[in-house]
């Protein structure tokens, strides 16, 4: 066995309070190295085997993604969402590690919260853009989150991908994750500039549905966002393509089989003393 | 120097689902029709059900035998006009004889690696071929298991990729399923899945079937007591599920076979005869 608490005990406790560092914590970088040379096997993480769209139309941005999240080869979330929300005229699809999508969207969208708050000015999607990719390119790739950011700022209607690295795209259509080369055989044929608003929600919703029905990475429903200048419009399910095939019209019965042989329930005051302390610890 | 590992392998996986499950008087095999290989389909349209079929010049033979000895000429002729020439009861007796002679006793499913899978549908046909001009008569369900089994063993150290189900009927007219692994380890069971979606699917056969023990003394009988209309149903409701949580199993299309042969030899002319579904395609949407 090896002694993990050994590293920590040469540190000694210094007197003044230290302030956490800010970021990833790298602390057992150097054992897992270790022992995934002794054959250990690292878990493995939820991928989003996505399709990931967005297109630029007329008067603003459209964004679209599937909602299938995957574990190998079982699908982990029938249902997840995938356009997330950056700012309130910015969002941004995600495909990748679940998790680092989640988090480098959240990340960046508070930061954007902040700016607004310290300029009182709408945000732009540049801004984000550039957040996002110094990002990803100070992690260098670990970070596995490839995006299609979209929304529309003063400057007019905007469109990127972002890769994993941090190297970014700007394009007037895109497509992103597993199913992005079905997906943009769609674009690639039939998109044209000055598309109108139903045409651009059409066009999205075919290139997912291509990637739904070509690439096993994708599935279930398509979610589409539109963003035009000061509103933009959440279109959660927009198809629903993959309804249940088959419902038996006898029903089954699932009979019990787990017996409960004893319940006893102890209530924790007894075990501890409540202290009330007062004021505003937990204060926003 | 590290010793250098070839980053090729001759193995694929083309993923898809097999599920048999055996009655008293009949087997239902069904199988998706889709092969995939990593996050693309290669097509939708994909039989993986091998038909262990009666050979032509065979059923020529069973021709002339019934002629020879039962004095009728019965492949030539409607079941509807034996019927109005002669005695009922003789010749629906007879019909069945040649219904049961002619029929087709086992089906195999395969998923796995479909190269692999091709080249032992291909060796087992062949040997099944060789079997029938040897012994005038199709192989019984339960020797192609044992065949299947010394098949799969023959190639144990560059096993096929396949993993099968063999169902059929045995020479009781009772159904079966057999399972194995790659390697030809194998059992006869009530029911059984194989392939991307068995994982998921063998929990819930085993919830609503329940097999009795192998081990168990008296040895019980391995069927299902389910109708052969809710067995089918019961593949149906597998293969939906699995197809919402597994991504190499499709159910817009599934193969699904099922067949039984009541026959009048042991079981009396008046008995009602079940028609033979063979190849009985469900579309499900």
């Amino acid at each position: 066995m090896v002694n993990i608490l050994k590293y920590r005990c040469l540190k000694m406790p210094s007197e003044t309070m230290e302030v956490p560092k800010t970021g990833f914590s790298f602390d057992l970088c150097r054992r897992n190295d270790m022992l995934a040379k002794k054959g250990l096997k690292s878990p493995s993480y939820l991928k989003t085997g996505t399709t990931i769209v967005g297109l630029i139309f007329e008067n603003g941005v459209i964004l679209g993604a599937d909602t299938r999240a995957t574990a190998g080869p079982i699908v982990a979330d029938k249902n997840c969402e995938k356009i997330h929300y950056m700012a309130p005229n910015i969002y941004c699809c995600g495909a990748g590690t679940a998790a680092d999508t989640e988090a480098v969207t959240d990340n960046i969208s508070s930061q954007l919260k902040l700016h607004r708050y310290h300029t009182g000015r709408e945000s732009r999607v540049v801004t984000a853009l550039t957040l996002l990719k110094s990002h990803l390119f100070r992690y260098q790739g670990h970070v596995s989150a490839a995006l299609v950011l979209g929304g529309v700022d003063v400057t007019g209607p905007h469109l990127y991908t972002i890769y994993p690295h941090g190297s970014t795209d700007t394009l007037p259509y895109a497509t992103m994750g597993s199913g992005s080369l079905a997906a943009m055989a769609i674009f690639e044929s039939e998109y044209r500039e000055g598309l109108t608003r139903d045409e651009g929600v059409n066009l999205v919703t075919k290139a997912i549905c291509s990637g739904i029905f070509n690439d096993l990475g994708s599935g279930s429903n398509v979610d589409v966002c539109v963003i035009e200048k000061g509103k933009k419009e959440y279109l959660r399910n927009h198809l629903t393509p993959n309804p249940r095939t088959y419902v038996s019209s006898r029903g089954y019965t699932f009979s019990k089989k787990a017996e409960v042989l004893l319940t006893k329930i102890t209530p924790l005051k007894e075990l501890v003393e409540v202290v009330e302390v007062g004021g505003d610890a937990m204060e926003e | 120097m590290p010793k250098e590992h070839a980053n090729w392998s001759p193995y694929d996986n083309n993923g898809g689902t097999c599920v048999a499950i055996a009655g008293a008087d009949y087997c239902v095999i069904a199988a998706d029709t889709r092969m995939s290989t990593g996050y693309s389909i290669l097509t939708r349209d994909y039989s993986k059900i091998c038909k262990l079929k009666l050979e032509s010049l065979m059923e020529k033979r069973i021709r002339n035998w019934l002629f020879a000895y039962l004095g009728v000429e019965l492949a030539s002729q409607s079941f509807r006009r034996i019927k109005d020439k002669c005695d009922f009861q003789v010749y629906l007796c007879r019909f069945m004889v040649w219904e049961y002679l002619r029929a087709d006793k086992s089906f195999m499913a395969s998923s796995g690696f479909q190269a692999d899978v091709k080249a032992l549908q291909k060796v087992l046909s062949s040997r099944h071929l060789i079997y029938q001009h040897q012994h005038n008569k199709q192989m019984s369900c339960p020797a192609m298991a044992q065949l299947l089994s010394n098949t799969l063993y023959y190639k144990r150290f560059f096993p096929y990729y396949a993993f099968n189900v063999l169902g059929g009927l045995d020479s009781e007219g009772k159904g079966c399923v057999f399972t194995y692994d790659a390697v030809g380890s194998y059992e006869r069971v009530g029911y059984s899945a194989q392939g991307s979606g068995a994982t998921l699917i063998t929990p819930f056969l085993d919830n609503q079937l329940k097999s009795p023990s192998p081990l168990l003394l008296p040895a019980k009988d391995a069927v299902t007591p389910l109708s052969e209309a809710e067995a089918i149903d019961l593949v149906k409701t597998c293969f939906s599920s699995a197809t919402e949580r597994d991504i190499y199993t499709v159910s817009s299309y599934i193969l699904v076979f099922s067949f039984s042969y009541a026959f009048a030899l042991s079981r009396g002319v008046n008995e009602s005869s079940r028609d033979q579904k063979i190849n009985t395609r469900l579309e499900l949407d």
